[in-house]
């Protein structure tokens, strides 16, 4: 199996992936949306033309509202980026974009959080993350109780958990890209892409792991296979499998993606990127690794 | 092999009757929904606020003015009232509702206000934050003996408070417009000013004679929405718990005054914390958006069965579109508030309906490569992999359900939806299929039948 021959390859390929992402993580950083930290953001869109920023930024300044940022969006539209707005402040902004009334123009949404809010959501973010986490490690540990050889049952487990790790950081970086050249914001839904990907990869891999033990206890006692021969002949039986679930659920992300609501497009994204690294890393990251962990520990 | 075939007879017809229910009570699709029985026109999808347009406005109580153990009583009071507020004013389907505080969201009671329809923010803050918050407050101190005080509300609004700080001076009772029963309008018979008449209920009754006989000869002020209106001096107990405002009101401001009253004063203070307003187009849009992605990815998927699979495609295809029918049809009956992250886990449980599948066709494929006949490849495949099966679903319910638990409404969303996608998969992708591909043993084992069972590229 060319996988488990060129396992350091792609070993060293998921290595750099995840470095990469991890830089960009730490230089681009991650912008974080109202959501958690409170703020306003209004969308807005003029009935005629979209006067220009240089027209419209002395009377925001006006407003005394702090940083106001403006982003074009569409054609005929802006999304303001406040800080949280009150009921009379709003009312303030609104007629200020609209040049007193000058440029006719409706408000299509209006988001205003307290910070107090943000600081609840995020307590909640925190608190699902460690749960799931928590749960997946238990349904890891449950699905390796047994006991097998060479390799035994903990290792499998910490693997797993490697590999879903990289499943997770690589989406993440992708995002910080797109979060540095696109303006996507850390929001709720980006913790949900999160969690999903959390459950939705670590099947793959103990599938396949499963399928490794099955073929020791089949193959170990009446044959000269040996560990990596193993690993490789459960991988030829269940990558097209493997691939064909993961298949199907990013097709439906990708037609999500194109043609879904605007808001959940980064959702679908990340989905798809934690979906494609997560077949990825059970098949070229997760075996490979089960192999070279074999490995050393016949050198010892 | 007869009853076999009844069986999947009866299923098809069971999954279209399902689908004509998810058609036929859907005015979007049904061109004749007005002239329709009850039970369609009852059944129509609810779409969340992010999806039809509306406001939705999250208020802090607090809940510091009254005893914990009355906490709750509280706060279902406060969301009566404004509940009864917001269906004064004509909202269609709005949904007010108490957030406990408790570990997981922190500290405090909030009350969240959904109201579809309703995108002038403005106008939703106003009808739920104009309701009056009347308060009894009594003199702080003894020193105070002063002549009572009149203050006046000016025509716009603001009370004039003259040159005195009442604020310092009063301290809360226990005593507000919870226990207030109703209000009146009345005219003064000697100056023939308007005044406001307060009948307090059981509880009222006994407090405000407790407060009156305590407070003979000092000042009793009336506050309402935080600022004094009324500082009448106690002159004797007054058991029948009755009391007077008699601001200087016009008696345009006292009938007004009455209403807000007797709609229902405020038992517990509230701050607005968060707003969210969407506009009709952008949630239109939206749902349009959510519609397309997931008609493109349900032909996408069933393109990939057909193509890879062959005939058990065909069959999983046909069992993912009674898949689609019944889910649809749940979120109907339940219902299932849909928004667009909801969608979202919907459309992805159609890429998750078929994992089972895909998992079952792989194992029939080994099978009959190890030279079984077909009849056996299929049943020993369906055994096989429901090891797989189990621990693929599994995770992916953990998921959900802890989503679901700790989420906000729009978590919330996505996990159910992902959930039950979850849990009928299953049964569509097992037994559905199952009973379906059992039927086709007529096909016998030739060189035909054995093409259309095997998968992909290959050839046998």
């Amino acid at each position: 199996m060319f996988i488990i021959k060129h396992k350091k390859i792609f070993i060293g390929l998921s290595i750099a992936l995840v470095a990469l992402s991890l830089v960009s993580l730490f230089v681009f950083g991650l912008d974080v949306g109202i959501d958690f930290k409170g703020g306003a953001l209004t969308e807005v869109a003029y009935k005629n033309a979209r006067p220009s920023q240089e027209v419209l930024n002395p009377s925001l300044e006006a407003l005394n509202l702090g940083n106001v940022s403006l982003q074009p969006t569409g054609g005929l539209g802006y999304i303001v980026k406040t800080r949280d707005l009150s009921d009379s402040e709003h009312t303030l902004l609104l007629n200020a974009l609209s040049g007193g009334q000058k440029d006719v123009l409706t408000e299509t949404s209006f988001n205003s959080i307290g910070p107090s809010v943000g600081r609840e959501l995020t307590r909640k973010a925190i608190l699902a993350i460690i749960l799931i986490s928590f749960a997946i490690i238990c349904f890891i540990a449950f699905a390796f109780r047994k006991v097998s050889k060479p390799v035994s049952s903990w290792k499998y487990g910490i693997i797993a958990i490697i590999s879903l790790l990289h499943d997770v950081i690589i989406p993440v970086g992708i995002f910080t890209v797109l979060s540095h050249y696109y303006g996507a914001e850390l929001n709720t839904l980006f913790v949900v892409a999160v969690l999903t990907i959390l459950g939705l990869s670590v099947s793959d891999t103990i599938v396949i792991f499963d399928r490794i033990r099955e073929n020791i206890r089949g193959y170990t006692a009446n044959s000269q296979m040996n560990f990596s021969q193993i690993v490789g002949l459960s991988l030829e039986q269940s990558f097209v499998r493997s691939i064909s679930t993961s298949l199907t659920v990013i097709l439906v992300l990708l037609a999500l993606f194109f043609f879904g609501p605007l808001s959940t497009k980064y959702f679908a994204l990340m989905l798809t990127a934690g979906m494609f690294f997560g077949t990825y890393s059970s098949i070229f990251l997760a075996s490979p690794l089960l192999v070279l962990v074999e490995e050393w520990q016949r050198k010892k | 092999m007869i009853k076999k075939l009844i069986l999947a007879i009866f299923i098809l017809l069971l999954g279209a009757g399902v689908a004509f229910f998810v058609f036929k009570s859907e005015p979007r699709l049904n061109k004749n929904f007005e002239t329709q029985s009850l039970f369609f026109k009852n059944h129509p999808f609810r779409l969340g606020l992010d999806l039809s347009g509306g406001s939705h406005l999250v208020y802090n109580a607090d809940t510091s003015v009254v005893s914990a153990g009355e906490v709750d009583d509280s706060m279902e009071a406060l969301r009566d009232i404004v509940e009864r507020r917001v269906n004064l004013f004509g909202v269609s389907e709005p949904v007010v509702q108490v957030q406990h505080g408790s570990l997981v969201s922190g500290r405090g009671e909030q009350l969240i206000v959904d109201l579809p329809g309703i995108t002038d923010v403005k106008q939703a803050i106003e009808m739920i934050g104009q309701t009056p918050l009347l308060e009894f407050k009594i003199e702080a101190s003894e020193n105070a003996k002063q002549k009572p005080q009149k203050v006046t509300v000016g025509k716009d609004g603001k009370i004039d408070l003259g040159a005195i700080d009442l604020g310092q001076k009063f301290v809360p009772t226990e005593l507000t417009g919870r226990y207030l029963q109703k209000a009146t309008l009345e005219f003064d018979i000697n100056t023939r000013e308007p005044r406001v008449s307060l009948q307090f209920n059981e509880e009222g009754t006994a407090l405000f004679a407790k407060i009156t006989k305590e407070n003979i000869g000092k000042m009793v002020a009336i506050y309402l929405d935080g600022a004094p209106i009324s500082t009448p001096v106690v002159r004797e107990e007054i058991p029948n718990g009755q009391a007077v405002i008699s601001g200087s009101f016009t008696p345009a401001e006292a009938k007004q005054l009455v209403g807000r009253l007797n709609s229902g004063a405020l038992p517990v203070p509230i701050t607005l914390l968060s707003t969210q307003t969407i506009g009709a187009t952008l949630g239109d849009s939206a749902v349009n958006a959510g519609v397309k992605a997931a008609i493109i990815g349900f032909i996408l998927v069933a393109l990939f069965l057909i193509l890879w699979y062959r005939l058990p495609g065909l069959v999983a295809a046909v069992s993912l579109c009674i898949f689609i029918s019944i889910i649809l049809a749940l979120f109907k009956l339940m219902p299932v508030t849909l928004t667009a992250a909801g969608i979202a886990g919907f459309i992805i449980s159609i890429g998750i309906a078929v994992d089972a599948n895909v998992l079952i066709f792989e194992r029939i494929k080994e099978e009959l490569r190890s030279g079984r006949t077909i009849k056996d490849a299929t049943s020993f495949g369906f055994s096989r992999a429901w090891m797989s099966i189990r621990d693929s679903n599994i995770s992916n319910f953990i998921t959900a359900i802890i989503l679901f638990w700790f989420g906000t409404s729009l978590i919330k969303g996505f996990a159910l939806t992902l959930g039950m996608g979850v849990i009928v998969s299953l049964f569509s992708a097992i037994t559905v299929t199952r009973i379906f591909l059992s039927t086709l043993g007529f096909m016998g084992e030739g060189k035909m039948a054995r093409f259309l069972f095997s998968s992909g590229i290959t050839r046998t």
